[in-house]
C-alpha cells in the first residue's frame, strides 16, 4: 500500500491509542482538584499523592507485592510443565499445557467465579495469599507461551553434546538448558507481572473486600466521584508496562516472542 | 539429548508440582462451580448441595434470555470493528522495517496490559463534559458547547473496541508476518494496485485467519464486565456484569455459576469452531 495512506492510517490508529491517555496526562497535572482538560496550571501533587497517601500507597503496595509473587508462581508452574514437554514423549502429558492455556482463553469472571466458590468452599475465602495463588492460575500462561517458543527454539544438538562428554541431568539443565532459557523466564515473568498489576476481576472476586489492589481501589474511587490521583496512577501504569516492555523488547526478540520468525530468520 | 519416553518415576518429577497446582487451582475450582450450579439457594446467601435445574431454567428468562442476546450483539460488533480497523494496520505493520514494529509491538502490549478500569477511567474522561474531546471540537469552532458523551451504546462500543484492537492486532500478526510476500509481488507486477491486491490477494489468502480472529475477539469481547457499568447504562450490561452482581451483592451463587457454566459452554463451542477453522486451513 502507498507509504502516505500507510502513515495516515498509521497516525488515525496511533491517535485513537493515545488520546484517551493524553487526556488522562493532561488531567493528571491538573492544579485544583477538578476534572478539566486541557489542565489549569501545573503540578505533579497527584504523583505525590500515590506515594504519601496511606490508602494509595497500600494499595500500591498490595498491586505490586502481588505482581512480584504470583508472576514467580505462575514461572515456577510452567517452566517445570515446559520443559517436561520439551524433555520427554508423553503425549497425554499435554493435558496440562491445555489446562495451563485455558484459564486465559475463557472469560476472565469464570475463572474468577471458579476461584471464588472454591476458596469460599474451602474456607479460605478472604486471605491475601489466595490471591496470589488465584492470579498465578489466571496468568501461567504467559510464561507457559513464552517458555514453550523458548525451548523449541533450543538447538537439541547442543544438549546432546553436553551429555555425550559426561554431564549428568543435572548439569545439563544448569549448564546448558538454563542459560538458553533465561530470556524467556525473564520475558514470561514480566508479562505475567504486568498484567497482574493491572488485574481487577479475579483479585476483587477472590480478595475484594479483605484487600485493595490499584485496580480494585481507582474503581471504588470512581463510585464516589473523582479524584486526580486516578489519572496519575494511570499515567505511572502505562508508563511502568511500556517500560518494561521496552526492556524486553531491548533484550529480547520482541516481534519473535509474539510469533514472528526472528530478525536472522529462523 | 532426544526426546525420551519417562522411564521411572523419578522422571516424571518436574510434572508432579505444575499438575498439582493446576488441577487443585484450576480443575477443582471448576469442578465446584459446575457443581454449585445445580444447587439449592437458601434465603439468606447459603445454598445447599442438590440436583436442581432452576437455576438453568431461570437463565432461560425473558430478560437474562435479552441480556445474553445483548452480550452476544455486542461482542460481535466489537469483533467485527476490530477486526476491519486491525486487518490492514497489521499488514502494514508487518511490511514496516523491524524497529518501527518493536515501537508498535510496546505500544499495543501497553495499551493490552490496561485494566479495564482505567481503560474505563479514561474514556469515561474523554467523553466527558468538563474534560472531555467535545472542548476540542468547541476550540475548533466545530461545535457550540460541550457536552458529555456518556453514558451511551456507541461510549461502551468505543471502550470495548479500545481494550480489544491490542489484542486484534497481536492475534493477526503471527499469521501476517508469515505471510509469503511473493503472493502481492505477484499481483503487484501483473498491474493491481495496491488496494487491490490486498483485497483480492491477502483477504482470501488470510480467510480462516480472519475468521479464527473474528472468534478470538469475540470472546475476548465477552469477557468485558467493567466498561459496559462505566461507560453504558443498566441496559447496556452484559453476562459478566450480571455474574458478578449475582455473585457478590445478590448472594446468588447457583445462579451466577449456571451462568457462568452457559457462558463456558458458548466459548467453548466458538473455540472448537475456531480450531475447525484453524483445520481446514492447513488442509488447504
Amino acid at each position: 500500500m502507498t507509504s502516505i495512506f500507510r502513515k495516515f492510517y498509521f497516525f488515525l490508529i496511533a491517535l485513537f491509542l493515545a488520546l484517551p491517555l493524553i487526556v488522562v496526562a493532561g488531567v493528571s497535572v491538573n492544579q485544583k482538584q477538578t476534572l478539566a482538560f486541557p489542565p489549569q496550571g501545573f503540578s505533579t501533587s497527584w504523583y505525590g499523592e500515590i506515594f504519601l497517601n496511606p490508602e494509595w500507597r497500600n494499595a500500591l503496595i498490595a498491586s505490586v507485592t502481588l505482581a512480584v509473587l504470583s508472576a514467580a508462581l505462575a514461572v515456577a508452574i510452567a517452566l517445570p510443565l515446559a520443559w517436561f514437554l520439551w524433555r520427554r514423549i508423553a503425549p497425554w502429558a499435554n493435558i496440562f499445557q491445555l489446562l495451563g492455556v485455558a484459564p486465559f482463553t475463557l472469560p476472565p469472571v469464570i475463572t474468577a467465579l471458579g476461584l471464588l466458590t472454591f476458596w469460599a468452599t474451602v474456607g479460605f475465602y478472604g486471605q491475601p495469599w489466595t490471591a496470589v495463588v488465584s492470579h498465578a492460575i489466571f496468568f501461567v500462561t504467559l510464561p507457559l507461551v513464552t517458555l514453550s517458543l523458548g525451548f523449541t527454539s533450543i538447538d537439541r544438538s547442543l544438549v546432546e553434546a553436553a551429555s555425550t562428554m559426561g554431564a549428568d541431568e543435572r548439569t545439563v539443565f544448569r549448564t546448558v538448558v538454563l542459560p538458553l532459557i533465561l530470556p524467556y523466564i525473564v520475558s514470561g515473568y514480566a508479562f505475567a507481572f504486568v498484567l497482574s498489576l493491572n488485574e481487577y476481576i479475579v483479585a476483587y472476586m477472590t480478595v475484594g473486600f479483605t484487600m485493595e489492589t490499584l485496580p480494585i481501589k481507582i474503581f471504588n474511587a470512581l463510585r464516589y466521584g473523582y479524584t486526580p490521583t486516578m489519572a496519575s496512577v494511570t499515567i505511572l501504569f502505562v508508563t511502568t508496562a511500556a517500560v518494561i516492555f521496552g526492556l524486553v523488547a531491548r533484550f529480547g526478540d520482541l516481534p519473535k516472542l509474539l510469533g514472528a520468525m526472528s530478525s536472522d530468520g529462523k | 539429548m532426544r526426546r525420551e519416553p519417562p522411564q521411572t518415576i523419578g522422571d516424571y518429577t518436574p510434572l508432579f508440582f505444575p499438575a498439582a497446582m493446576l488441577t487443585i487451582f484450576f480443575v477443582v475450582p471448576f469442578g465446584t462451580m459446575i457443581a454449585v450450579s445445580f444447587f439449592q439457594r437458601q434465603q439468606g446467601g447459603f445454598y445447599t448441595p442438590a440436583f436442581v435445574f432452576d437455576n438453568y431454567a431461570r437463565f432461560l428468562s425473558a430478560f437474562f434470555g435479552g441480556v445474553l442476546g445483548f452480550s452476544l450483539m455486542m461482542a460481535i460488533a466489537v469483533a467485527i470493528c476490530c477486526v476491519v480497523l486491525a486487518l490492514p494496520f497489521t499488514y502494514m505493520l508487518t511490511r514496516t522495517a523491524r524497529s518501527v514494529q518493536i515501537v508498535w509491538l510496546v505500544a499495543l502490549l501497553s495499551v493490552l496490559s490496561l485494566s479495564e478500569v482505567i481503560i474505563g477511567f479514561a474514556w469515561s474522561t474523554l467523553f466527558s463534559r468538563t474534560a472531555g474531546i467535545t472542548n476540542i471540537l468547541v476550540a475548533l469552532g466545530l461545535m457550540g458547547e460541550a457536552k458529555a458523551l456518556t453514558p451511551s451504546f456507541a461510549a461502551v462500543l468505543t471502550g470495548m473496541v479500545y481494550q480489544a484492537f491490542p489484542y486484534t492486532v497481536l492475534v493477526l500478526f503471527p499469521a501476517l508476518v508469515r505471510l509469503d510476500p511473493t503472493l502481492t509481488e505477484a499481483a503487484r507486477t501483473l498491474g493491481a494496485s495496491p488496494l487491490k491486491a490486498f483485497f483480492t490477494v491477502v483477504v482470501p489468502a488470510l480467510r480462516n485467519t480472519i475468521v479464527a480472529t473474528l472468534i478470538m475477539v469475540f470472546i475476548f469481547a465477552l469477557g468485558s464486565y467493567l466498561l459496559p457499568q462505566l461507560l453504558g447504562r443498566p441496559q447496556h450490561w452484559t453476562l459478566s456484569v450480571l455474574i458478578t452482581d449475582q455473585a457478590i451483592y445478590q448472594s446468588n451463587m447457583p445462579f451466577a455459576a449456571a451462568m457462568a457454566v452457559f457462558l463456558v459452554l458458548v466459548t467453548l463451542g466458538l473455540v472448537a469452531l475456531t480450531v475447525l477453522a484453524g483445520r481446514k486451513g492447513e488442509a488447504a
